[in-house]
């Protein structure tokens, strides 16, 4: 069975929830630890959302030097698929895996809400089981959602359609070009403020459009 | 172990008071009174101990005797609900009133404890401090029974809308409730948001927490097990939170802050959810490891409140060396280490063998954990600093035995003419043009209007098990993910109710709590209270209270529910003007499938009948319209009739069973419009209300009779739930269609509303005011 690593800091809160989403597509949630520069063997890593090291300094950037990081980015260069949720992504980011930097949202409070969310790239490991420019609803909660980065790199991004998920029926943080979600230029790892392990039941989300995401990498592990 | 000669300079430069020196000196003048003791409180203490506190001693008692913690008021009173919780109620509590919350046995293995807290005065002196920590302890307090928080609760109430003070406090108190609660990773399901005059100068912070365990993981906080090793674990003891006992330092010290050696800190703690988290998580695999005893939460009063409450509820004997504790100040007194409520920190009784095990998991966590004292046999607290005894004190007499207040209770004088002043001179709306206005000023009204702009900013989706969540009528969550065995929670009360007839309006917030539950598809289990009064030294307070508790206590023993738990707050008024007595009333449900719930909002499946459960009769005493059209208080609250509230229950839940409902919301502030408005809305579903005929329809659409549930049932069903209603004698008017498509609201002869408009009306108001 495929094995999906998911990391878990000090601080962190959405890795049961994102394990939960690893077994409903079908793989094994592995546990990692944010200490241990271990990935176990794991196919492909999914860096989950919470307030790692409490935000502190700057959201993520403490968490980018733990010891697991190390391995994430080394696993990364070869290939390795990684999936950045929310604080995830802001990790990433830090990490200089994915490009561009989160700020504060544009009214400066905690935005919780169904969000609507368009796929723009179906080539990245983590969305070719979406059909292009489908429209997804996800649940999106954070503070420092806004995505930014100089004009050059988001000339680059749309330019290389790099940008996987964007904004729809309303951008909720002022976030430049609607921009909800990116990608590396191998399309291996991929990173967005949106939270699909929350979408895999209508019992406890408002749909189960984010399973396939998770399934995606399924495919991707099989064939590189 | 040092030897300076008592009273000198011990640590830091500065004397300290020790058991030794209060012997020595026993007519050395204290500050008992600036710490809130009364003249007989403090010759009690001295009666106790045989000689003048320490001022450590003091420091202990003057918090533990006030009245958050001591509840010398309303003790006397509260005895009533163990009168009135009969054995059969009993039966599922494992644990009730006394222990840090309640815990009551759901079924399938599993335990849930619950509990809401009022964190109301520091909320007023700083909003998000103070709203963000009354979060943090009410988690602290459910992780102390052993079990895992699974979610949370705010009940907000604060002075009118548009009020200048409004504004300030309550962007700080949700940006708190917020910051704290979100970064603690605990989905907020549900509370309440309300505004009135009487909240202006006193705002109602009270912050539920609901957790889940396995039943034979509840721990519950006592010291036991002579030898054993007492365990400091998370935050460092810092200055924040000292409040008055700072007086002690400042009688030394001339209390000028040039004088003296550092700032004065302030009274309200600061929360840091990031700690709390890695605690909570430290905590669980402390208790999966199998190392703890016993366990306590450090709150209010601090270090005084868990020693004395672990020594007195074990064998009765602690040692504890101050002098271990892990400060984050310089030079703090005994006094202040003993009272600091800095946040985020627990107490441990752990066995020797245990303690390696114990300290590998608070290192694997990165939390800091000190040995800082012993479990005895001399049936005595005793509390050393650097050698010396600061403390020695029976802990019973801290914890348990303080005053006990019989106060003076007297009906208001003038709570006949408030009855007398009735809503039947109020002028009602005459034509449907009338209504249409009203209708609108109704849902765009700030207590009627949709909390959208306030739970947008909460996290309802965190550990992925929230099943319903505000604007549900309750919340739920699901706590077994094999079986989807789950819980649902709901707290009510209306002030104004309860200003008209406490005991009455008590009443009608445990129905409305109960119903709510029921509403949602699960069976109403346990009840928890948070009792929001003004100053217990009127005695008209005090009426208000006691009317309350019996009320509360009575309709308990009638539903066959047991109160498990609860907290009372005082003294919340402005001068002399107390706020409306407010005791919130919590109620926990169990529903075995998570996949059975019952929505709120109306769903679009073709061919559906809305039929109306209950009687509506004219009742406006004490209504919203009353308050939005005529700034009116006066008459008498609906009706309660908690027998039908338990028929309502069964009803609703046996039919959640069966299946038959398609959706059901409980009718409450704002009556039948205000029900099929919001109905309508979530789930962006019109519909068609045809009133009975004859009726008046100011009374049908904006009456406040309680024991009334909208629900949508599909055609084919009408007949069979019907049958089900009449055969139990649950009055059922049909009231009209959902209509999908048709994006409108038409009441038949009275007005047709767009969706769109009214969602402008009942989602614009509170970004309008607040934005």
């Amino acid at each position: 069975m495929t094995k999906i690593g998911v990391i878990t800091f000090p601080g962190t809160l959405d890795d049961a929830d994102a394990a939960r989403a690893v077994s409903s597509a079908g793989a094994d949630a592995v546990a990692l630890w944010h200490a241990d520069a271990d990935l176990r063997g794991v196919d492909a890593v999914v860096v989950p959302g919470g307030f790692s090291y409490g935000d502190y300094l700057r959201c993520g950037a403490i968490a980018r030097f733990a010891p697991v990081m190390g391995e994430v980015i080394a696993g990364a260069s070869k290939g390795m698929p990684v999936l950045g949720i929310c604080n995830g992504f802001q990790i990433l980011c830090e990490a200089g895996l994915l490009p561009g930097a989160l700020l504060r949202n544009a009214k400066l409070h905690f935005v919780c809400r169904d969000q609507w969310l368009r796929v723009d790239n179906t080539e990245t490991a983590w969305t070719s089981r979406f059909d292009r420019d489908a429209e997804i609803l996800v649940p999106l909660k954070n503070i420092d959602g806004r995505y930014i980065a100089d004009k050059s790199t988001v000339d680059r991004l749309e330019g290389e359609g790099r940008v996987v998920f964007r904004y729809v029926h309303g951008n909720p943080n002022g976030s430049v070009n609607d921009i909800a979600g990116v990608c590396s230029a191998n399309g291996r790892v991929v990173g967005l403020m949106p939270h699909p392990e929350h979408a895999i039941a209508t019992l406890t989300g408002p749909s189960d459009d984010g399973l396939d995401l998770f399934r995606s990498v399924l495919d991707a592990v099989v064939n590189p | 172990m040092t030897t300076e000669p008592v009273g000198s300079d011990l640590d830091h430069g500065q004397p300290v008071d020790t058991v030794e020196c209060a012997g020595l000196t026993p007519d050395q003048r204290q500050p008992y009174r600036e710490l809130g003791l009364k003249d007989d409180e403090y010759q009690r203490i001295v009666r106790i101990l045989g000689r003048r506190p320490t001022d450590a001693e003091l420091a202990m008692y003057s918090v533990m005797w006030s009245e958050h913690c001591s509840y010398k008021s309303s003790k006397v009173h509260l005895a009533y609900f163990g009168k009135t919780t009969t054995d059969d109620m009993r039966a599922r509590m494992l644990a009730g009133i006394g222990e840090n919350a309640g815990v009551v046995d759901i079924g399938g293995g599993w335990a849930v404890t619950f509990k809401v807290e009022s964190h109301n005065h520091p909320s007023y002196v700083e909003p998000y401090q103070g709203a963000a920590t009354g979060v943090g302890g009410i988690v602290r307090d459910i992780m102390a029974m052993g079990a895992r928080p699974i979610a949370v609760m705010d009940q907000l109430r604060f002075g009118p809308a548009d009020a200048k003070d409004t504004r300030r406090v309550l962007h700080g108190v949700v940006a708190g409730v917020g910051g704290y609660g979100n970064c603690l990773g605990l989905p907020n399901i549900g509370g309440e948001l309300v505004f009135d005059r009487s909240y202006a100068g006193n705002p109602l912070l009270n912050a539920g927490c609901v957790g889940a365990m396995r039943v034979e993981d509840l721990h519950l906080a006592h010291a036991s097990g002579a030898g054993n090793k007492v365990i400091l674990f998370g935050a460092r003891t810092g200055l924040d939170g000292i409040g008055g006992v700072s007086v002690l330092a400042s009688d030394t010290f001339s209390g000028e802050e040039s004088a003296g050696r550092r700032k004065k800190l302030p009274s309200v703690q600061v929360g840091d959810p990031f700690t709390e988290k890695v605690l909570i998580e430290c905590c669980l695999e402390l208790y999966r490891a199998g190392v703890v005893v016993g366990i306590q939460d450090l709150g209010g009063a601090g270090l005084s409140c868990a020693t004395s409450e672990l020594a007195s509820a074990g064998d009765g004997g602690m040692h504890v060396w101050l002098d271990r504790v892990p400060l984050r100040a310089e030079g703090m007194t005994p006094a202040e280490i003993l009272s600091s409520e800095s946040q985020e920190r627990m107490m441990a009784i752990v066995r020797p063998d245990d303690m390696d095990a114990f300290l590998r998991v608070c290192d694997r966590w990165e939390v800091l954990a000190t040995e800082i004292g012993e479990v005895t046999e001399t049936g005595r607290l005793v509390i050393t600093w650097h050698g010396h005894v600061v403390v020695d004190v029976p802990p019973r007499t801290v914890a348990h035995e303080g005053p006990v207040y019989q106060r003076p209770v007297e009906r208001p004088a003038d709570q006949d003419a408030l009855r007398a002043a009735g809503p039947e001179s109020l002028t009602r709306p005459s034509t449907p043009r009338e209504l249409r206005e009203l209708l609108l000023r109704m849902v765009s009204s700030p207590n009627l209007a949709s909390k959208r702009w306030v739970t947008e900013q909460y996290d309802r989706y965190v550990r992925g098990n929230s099943v319903l969540a505000q604007p549900s009528d309750s919340g739920m969550v699901r706590v077994d993910e094999e079986t989807g065995r789950g819980v649902a929670m709901s707290t009510d009360c209306n002030g104004r109710y309860c200003k008209l007839d406490p005991y009455i309006g008590a009443q009608l917030a445990l129905a409305e709590a109960y119903r709510n539950v029921a509403t949602t598809g699960a069976t109403p289990l346990a009840v928890t209270d948070c009792m929001n009064f003004g100053s217990p030294e009127d005695p008209g307070v005090m009426w208000q209270f006691e009317q309350a508790v019996r009320g509360l206590a009575d309709g308990c023993r009638e539903l066959g529910i047991p109160v498990t738990g609860g907290n009372v707050s005082f003294y919340n008024q402005t001068g002399e003007v107390a706020i409306l007595p407010t005791p919130v009333v919590g109620v926990l449900g169990v529903i075995d499938d998570v996949g059975r719930r019952v929505p709120t909002g109306l769903t679009d499946e073709p061919d559906q009948t809305l039929l109306l459960l209950g009687d509506t009769r004219d009742e406006f005493g004490g209504s919203e319209w009353a308050h939005v059209v005529h700034d009116h208080l006066g008459g008498v609250p609906p009706t309660v009739d908690l027998a039908r509230e338990r028929l309502l229950g069964e009803v609703l839940v046996a039919a959640s069973r069966a299946g038959m409902l398609l959706a059901a919301h409980d009718l409450s502030e704002g009556g039948l419009a205000q029900a099929v408005v919001e109905s309508c809305l979530l789930g962006s579903v019109g519909a068609r209300i045809v009133l009975p005929e004859g009726s008046d329809p100011f009374v049908q659409l904006f009456s406040e009779s309680a024991g009334r549930v909208l629900v949508a049932v599909s055609n084919a069903v009408v007949p069979a739930f019907t049958e089900m209603c009449a055969s139990r004698g649950l009055p059922l008017t049909e009231i009209g269609i959902a209509t999908p498509e048709s994006g409108i609201l038409h009441i038949d002869g009275v007005a047709t509303l767009g969706l769109d408009e009214l969602r402008d009306a009942w989602e614009g108001a509170l970004p309008a005011l607040f934005d």
